[in-house]
């Protein structure tokens, strides 16, 4: 295979590559009149041939979601671009925040254009502080320069963006639960439909769409649908359904290996490639005993499975959710699978928004299970008990209102199917072994 | 005697063009409080209320959803110090970090230093997990902390 030239990364490692004029001198936002000029459903069916799909973490083809606004709307019509990044084991977006703002805020506008927004409403994660100053200057940047406002470049395009900040709440990330956020209530997800593209922020049409992908739709504009379709993974020929896997992605790595890190490459790479070639290998000469393929809500690769692709399609066909986030968590083999499912199964509990029953429930209850196992307290049923919780919370079983449960259910259910041996070693040997720094963690 | 000032009065109204409808300002007005006072109080909630043109309940239920507002009987202390407790933090050492930094203030997550210099709190992935174990201090991330740097990071707060 070729070299592979990274896109979305392109600029990051440039001296001051969050500066407008850095940005302008490496040709960004020199095609955005011509752009502006061309017609809304024009820009919406570049980024549809493209096979761009959502890269939030569903993979939902994003210029057809586009489609689904209703025509002829006399608006207003918004945007929310989703910032709130807080799966555990992501942080793709934070670089490009951060490190290359602009080619975010072009997505943006162009977005806008293609579905006649005139608004932009970004909801960033509270905690990145850093995102936050570097996206208010180039605002500011965007605005003296007139590239936004109103007559935007002399296109008689109007389009701005509020940045709105959040409070520290998971479910923020899930789209009507934004939604609900930013229109200042708790962020209680909405059942669906009406979908947002119909019925959405301020009881508007509003599209959703993650950071990456509106960086995405930059590079897209700029560098055409052929080049993005030349890179990943194309569709199933067996399957008329797959919509296939193009262009790059944000791939991030963490838990144990040598050079965590966040990296460009085509969709589709292995788990294996990701920890050996660009992650530098499993720390301290061990072995991988799991790894999570796409953010925990995902659930677990087990170490026969490392050689999966990490595109779309690839880790359903090992069981897990899907590839969710691309963020890939190794554990190594001195670690033990209660902990990390201990880990995963407070985070839910602790997430929930509680409007669901088996979700409030099923998360505290797994969680109480494996704290009772933790502890030495363990019972050879709990084990077909947790499997039992997990299977009956989610949108899959019908039981939720939004993804969270099944994200909450996936790591319990791979977890035991895969690792069960270990779970039930460790049930029968009554050991605790809980340390006083993880008692400190207890949920509360 | 009202508890919001008029500069922080002003600082509301300020954001009330970004959005079709004042209740969309309850975040933002929220935080600007919450920054200001260290907690948002009974009588803060009124007020918030009235400028915004709600009941207070909305805004009280909006609040207490988001964990991350004090109210007025656990007030903040001068700087907030969160500590990463998901996956990729407690894989590299987060527990332990936590643990250590509790022990040498003499606090627990959720309470304050009794000089009121910071609040320990817990967090959960902070979106720099490559930089595990990681630390929030106010709005800032610092990475790969150990005890001694998160120490020397303190005594300068
Ligand atoms: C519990 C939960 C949390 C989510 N968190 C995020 C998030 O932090 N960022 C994000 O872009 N999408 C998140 N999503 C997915 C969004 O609901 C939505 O699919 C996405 O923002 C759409 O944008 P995209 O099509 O560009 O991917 C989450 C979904 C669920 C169920
Ligand atoms: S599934 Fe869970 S997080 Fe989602 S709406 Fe229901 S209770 Fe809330
Ligand atoms: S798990 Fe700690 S920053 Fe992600």
């Amino acid at each position: 295979m070729a070299t592979f030239e990274p896109a979305l990364f392109a600029r990051i490692n440039k001296p001051d590559s969050a500066a407008l004029k850095t940005y302008q001198a490496d040709g960004g936002y020199s095609r955005l009149k011509e752009f502006l000029s061309m017609a809304p459903g024009d820009v919406t069916n570049i980024v549809k041939d493209s096979g761009l799909r959502g890269r939030g973490g569903a993979g939902f083809p994003t210029g057809l979601k586009w489609t689904f606004l209703p025509k002829d709307h006399p608006g207003p019509i918004y945007l929310a671009i989703n910032a709130d990044e807080s799966e555990p084991g992501t942080f793709n977006n934070r670089y490009l925040m951060e490190l290359d703002p602009h080619q975010l805020i072009e997505g943006i506008i162009l977005a806008c254009h293609a579905i006649r927004s005139q608004k932009a409403y970004l909801y960033l994660r509270y905690e990145y502080g850093t995102s936050y100053r570097v996206l208010d200057n180039a605002i500011r940047e965007c605005r003296a320069a007139g590239i936004l406002g109103t007559n935007i470049l002399g296109t008689g395009v109007n389009c701005d963006i509020v940045l709105h900040r959040g409070a520290g709440a998971y479910i923020c990330g899930e789209e009507t639960g934004l939604i609900e956020s930013l229109e200042g209530k708790r962020a209680w997800p909405r059942i669906k439909p009406p979908f947002p593209a119909i019925e959405g922020l301020f009881r508007k049409p509003t599209i959703v769409n993650n950071v990456e992908t509106l960086c995405c739709v930059t590079q897209i504009l700029y560098r055409g649908t052929e080049w993005f379709k030349s890179i990943g993974v194309p569709p199933d020929p067996n399957n008329p359904r797959d919509p296939g896997s193009f262009g790059p992605k944000l791939y991030c790595v963490s838990g144990h290996v040598n050079r965590p890190c966040c990296v460009e490459l085509p969709l589709g790479v292995t788990a294996r490639e990701l920890i050996e070639e660009h992650a530098g290998g499993v720390w301290k000469g061990r072995r991988a005993k799991a790894v999570v393929p796409g953010g925990i809500s995902m659930g677990f690769l087990s170490s026969s499975e490392l050689d999966t692709k990490l595109d779309f399609a690839g880790p359903g066909r090992v069981g897990c959710l899907g590839l969710g986030t691309a963020a890939v968590v190794v554990v190594d083999d001195q670690t033990s699978m209660v902990d990390v499912l201990y880990n995963c199964c407070r985070f839910m509990s602790h997430e929930s928004c509680g409007q669901c029953t088996p979700c409030r429930e099923g998360t505290a209850w797994m969680t109480k299970i494996l704290e009772r196992i933790r502890t030495g307290q363990g019972r050879s049923e709990d084990l077909d008990l947790l499997l039992e919780v997990a299977g009956s919370m989610g949108i899959i079983p019908g039981t939720t209102i939004c993804g969270l449960s099944d994200g909450a259910a996936w790591p319990v259910k791979n977890a035991i199917n895969k690792f069960r041996g270990e779970f039930e070693d460790y049930i029968r040997s009554r050991r605790a072994s809980v340390t006083s720094a993880q008692k400190l963690m207890a949920v509360h | 005697m009202s508890v919001l000032s008029e500069e922080l009065r002003e600082k509301i109204r300020a954001e009330f063009p970004k959005y079709p409808n004042k209740r969309a300002v309850t975040l933002p007005a929220l935080h600007l409080v919450h920054d200001t006072l260290r907690a948002v109080s009974r009588e803060a909630i009124v007020e918030i209320a009235e400028l915004l043109e709600l009941h207070p309940a909305e805004v009280h239920d909006t609040m207490t959803f988001y964990n991350f507002f004090k109210d007025e009987t656990h007030p903040l202390g001068r700087h907030r110090v969160w500590f990463c407790r998901s996956i990729s933090c407690a894989l590299r050492g987060g527990e332990e970090l936590l643990e250590t930094v509790c022990h040498r203030y003499n606090v627990h997550p959720g309470e304050t230093t009794a000089d009121g210099r910071m609040t320990v709190e817990f967090a959960e992935c902070l979106g720099a997990c490559e930089g595990a174990p990681c630390i929030l201090v106010n709005d800032v991330c610092h990475m790969n902390v150990t005890p001694d740097s998160a120490s020397a990071l303190i005594e300068k707060l």
